[in-house]
């Protein structure tokens, strides 16, 4: 989160927050591929075709998309505005696609058996998986926790 | 110079303030004169302000003290007023020399010293407490939180019971001898007491009852800790620990619980309270989207009963980000075929509509968030019941209100009798000529401006139904009780007790808060049918879900922790001026009309189940 602060000319986190939340997005998410086409922690045995791959690499895309949907219906349905502030909604939808599905989606592939075995009680297999469920479980539960000090006055001008 | 800052206490403002507003002192003020406020005035008038508060104290402490005489604040307040008197005759004879400023200085001191007196004195005697009455209901209080805390644990487990033991024959030689105990200590405290004590003031029937009270609860806390400890050291008969472990709701419950009642402690919260009841109830849709996933989904795995350990409520909770992403490519998987024709759950489309209903609670309750806006920290942003309410919509508002009317009818009357059912119709109909009549609402035919009534006759005629159709359900319900225990008999008659509470609110509900009462039907009907029936909750989660559907929909309706937001219309519903005691109840219902209905409703689902 400092980096930026070099690269952009008035870049504060409270100030440019859109722009803060896409950069953090940014950067785990190349973070997050880098790794595991460098690591490879599950390499497959028989080599795929180049449509094959392409047609998996769409499916992922697809799947991610879906996913940010999918967490921006939940926020709007906790309390969040429908029309106004849309940009907001959609960049923490993002963001928190990119800590939890990405992750899958590098790991296990577009493959839904597989992550509701990973997910089920019992199904992590593999150091690889365990850290998934811990990531993607701790993820969503810090957002969730991040809703308490809402009701309080944190935003107020007469706050100290 | 400068002088030394001297503190003055917050009380003195208010003699200081009236004092120089040329008002009275007020009568219960114990504070001082702030000499340098009225420096610039000539020296009659300093002494006649500080006689005047002077005055004021000690007829303060006349009320207060029987022995007002003995007090040296008082003693001292004479002797300046004597001072004061003669400083008063040397004045009127023109005597203008420097012997009349010294002995008005001196005046002056101890006119200061005397108030300052008698400002301690009577701050002395405010505070003071009345400790033995505190303590007795002190004592009275923990014992009775004591009592409730040990038997919790039972009354929240399967069997649901709560016994308060009061028999073991041990504990009676206990319970005299307490009395006995307590009826001494209170003779010696009543004796020896000089100030004035509540308890002592009350007759000596009420106290000794008072002890007996005290010790029955002291037996029975006693008692209940003994059976724990007997409880305790037998071994478990029959080692089935599976049946006690917790699921996710179980661990929602209980942290919402938790967390809402320590969140009381911080009055932000308390003051937007409805964030936290929606906050809790959209998580609970949620975690019940998850229960019912993995029970439909993930039958194969043969387990879903079995106790999860805590890194798997993280894995399962994953489960609900997930679940709609199982839906949409199932039909391709054959997997999952086969796990649904295993299942024992209701098959089909209902297992579908099953899945869907949490998120149809969720979107019900989202529309209604935007319907009312409550709380003081967005109060002044409009809401959609502001745009309803305004005069330009009141064509929008009139079919809003007629179609929640309509769908009042038809989630209601499903299971009344034909005769509740057409009291319900005609009822309802009712309710919107009533509104028609004082001009909230407009019936179609009509688009001039009509004449404005109070509606009266309607409101009555509502009334005498809803007395009606309350009375059918009493009368069903002492039929099933008395004269042959039919449990068909006894829940019909419940549930018509509640559709006339229904009908009740829907007249004195607001035409723009009549969605409010038709979500809360469709999601009590959703909810029993879908999600309560086939995952077989127990009585404990049960109740507490209706507690917190409850409180949600108390602020769903408008309501919020504020006396402002009390709708006092609905106290003058049929009603041509105030009666003090319709007016009373009838405003109390509409204010707490969410709570209290599914209240109703967890009566009637209970009962219906235990005939189950």
């Amino acid at each position: 989160s400092v980096v930026p602060a070099f690269f952009l000319d008035g870049f504060s986190v409270l100030g440019t927050h859109l722009t803060w939340l896409c950069v953090c997005s940014v950067c785990v998410a190349t973070l997050n591929i880098i790794l595991h086409l460098v690591l490879k922690p599950n390499q497959s045995p028989k080599r795929r075709s180049f449509a094959h791959k392409i047609s998996r690499f769409l499916k992922c895309c697809i799947y991610f998309f879906m996913s940010c949907i999918l967490f921006h219906a939940i926020i709007v349905l906790y309390g969040a505005p429908l029309i106004e502030s849309v940009a907001e909604t959609f960049l923490f939808a993002v963001l928190l696609s990119t800590f939890t599905s990405l992750q899958c989606l590098c790991l296990l592939g577009p493959n839904i058996q597989a992550w509701i075995r990973v997910f089920s009680k019992n199904g992590a297999m593999s150091i690889w998986e365990s850290s998934l469920q811990i990531t993607s479980m701790c993820s969503i539960l810090g957002a969730w926790f991040g809703a308490f000090p809402i009701p309080l006055d944190w935003d107020r001008p007469w706050q100290v | 110079p400068l002088a030394q800052l001297e503190y003055v206490q917050q009380t003195d403002l208010a003699s200081t303030l009236a004092v120089g507003l040329g008002l009275p002192i007020s009568r219960n003020s114990v504070g001082n004169l702030i000499l340098p406020v009225v420096g610039g005035k000539t020296m009659r008038e300093q002494l006649r302000f500080l006689h005047l508060n002077g005055f004021q104290l000690s007829r303060l402490l006349q009320e207060n003290t029987p022995a007002y005489e003995k007090d040296p604040g008082y003693e001292h307040f004479k002797i300046a007023e004597k001072s004061h008197g003669n400083w008063i005759k040397l004045y009127l004879e023109g005597n203008n020399s420097e012997i009349l400023l010294n002995l008005g200085k001196k005046v002056l001191k101890q006119y200061l010293e005397a108030l300052k007196t008698l400002s301690s004195s009577l701050s002395k005697q405010v505070a003071q407490y009345d400790m033995y009455s505190m303590m007795v209901g002190t004592v009275i209080i923990m014992e009775v939180l004591l009592l409730l805390l040990l038997s919790v644990p039972k009354a929240l487990s399967k069997q649901a019971e709560f016994e308060v033991p009061l028999s073991p024959p041990l504990f009676s030689l206990l319970f005299y001898l307490m009395c006995l105990m307590l009826c001494a200590v209170h003779v010696i405290v009543c004796t020896s007491a000089e100030s004035l004590c509540y308890f002592c003031s009350m007759s000596w029937l009420t106290a000794v009852g008072v002890m007996m009270l005290i010790s029955a609860l002291m037996c029975g806390i006693l008692s209940a800790i003994a059976k724990i400890f007997e409880n305790s050291r037998l071994p478990p008969k029959n080692p089935i620990v599976s049946n006690s472990s917790w699921s996710e709701i179980d661990v929602l419950i209980l942290a919402g619980t938790i967390g809402h009642v320590l969140s009381l402690g911080a009055s932000s919260f308390i003051e937007e309270e409805h964030q936290t009841w929606y906050f809790l109830i959209n998580t609970l849709c949620l975690v019940l989207c998850q229960e019912l996933c993995r029970n439909n989904f993930l039958l194969k795995e043969c387990d879903p009963q079995h106790s999860t350990d805590v890194k798997q409520n993280f894995g399962s909770i994953g489960e609900t980000s997930e679940c709609k992403n199982i839906d949409i490519p199932a039909a391709s998987n054959s997997k999952l075929g086969k796990a649904t024709s295993s299942s024992e759950f209701i098959k089909g489309s209902d297992k579908w509509i099953s899945l869907a209903t949490p998120w149809i609670i969720l979107i019900c309750c989202r529309l209604l968030r935007s319907l009312n806006q409550t709380g003081v920290q967005w109060a002044h942003r409009p809401d959609f019941g502001h745009w309803l309410t305004n005069s330009e919509h009141k064509s929008e508002l009139s079919f809003l209100a007629a179609v929640s009317l309509l769908m009042i009818f038809f989630l209601v009357q499903r299971r009344c009798s034909l005769v509740s059912k057409i009291a319900m119709a005609l009822g309802l109909l009712g309710v919107y000529s009533y509104r028609a009549a004082i001009g909230n609402v407009i019936f179609p035919w009509q688009h001039g401006g009509k004449d404005i009534s109070k509606g009266i006759t309607e409101a009555r005629f509502v009334y005498v139904f809803v007395l009606g159709i309350v009375f059918t359900g009493t009368k069903d319900l002492l039929k099933s009780q008395v004269i042959s225990p039919d449990s068909s008999t006894k829940s019909t008659g419940l549930w018509e007790v509640y559709s006339g509470l229904v009908l009740l609110a829907a007249l004195l509900f607001r035409p723009h808060n009549l969605p409010v009462l038709v979500f809360c039907l469709l999601i009590q009907t959703m909810m029993t049918k879908y999600i309560w029936i086939p995952l077989k909750f127990d009585a404990a989660q049960i109740t507490i879900m209706h507690y917190w559907f409850g409180q949600a929909f108390f602020y769903f309706q408008g309501n919020s922790n504020g006396i402002a937001t009390v709708d006092v219309s609905a106290g003058f519903v049929g009603l041509d001026s105030y009666v003090e005691i319709p007016a009373i109840f009838l405003t109390t219902f509409a204010t707490y009309a969410g709570p209290f209905l599914w209240a109703i409703h967890l009566l009637c689902y209970l009962s219906s189940e235990v005939s189950r």
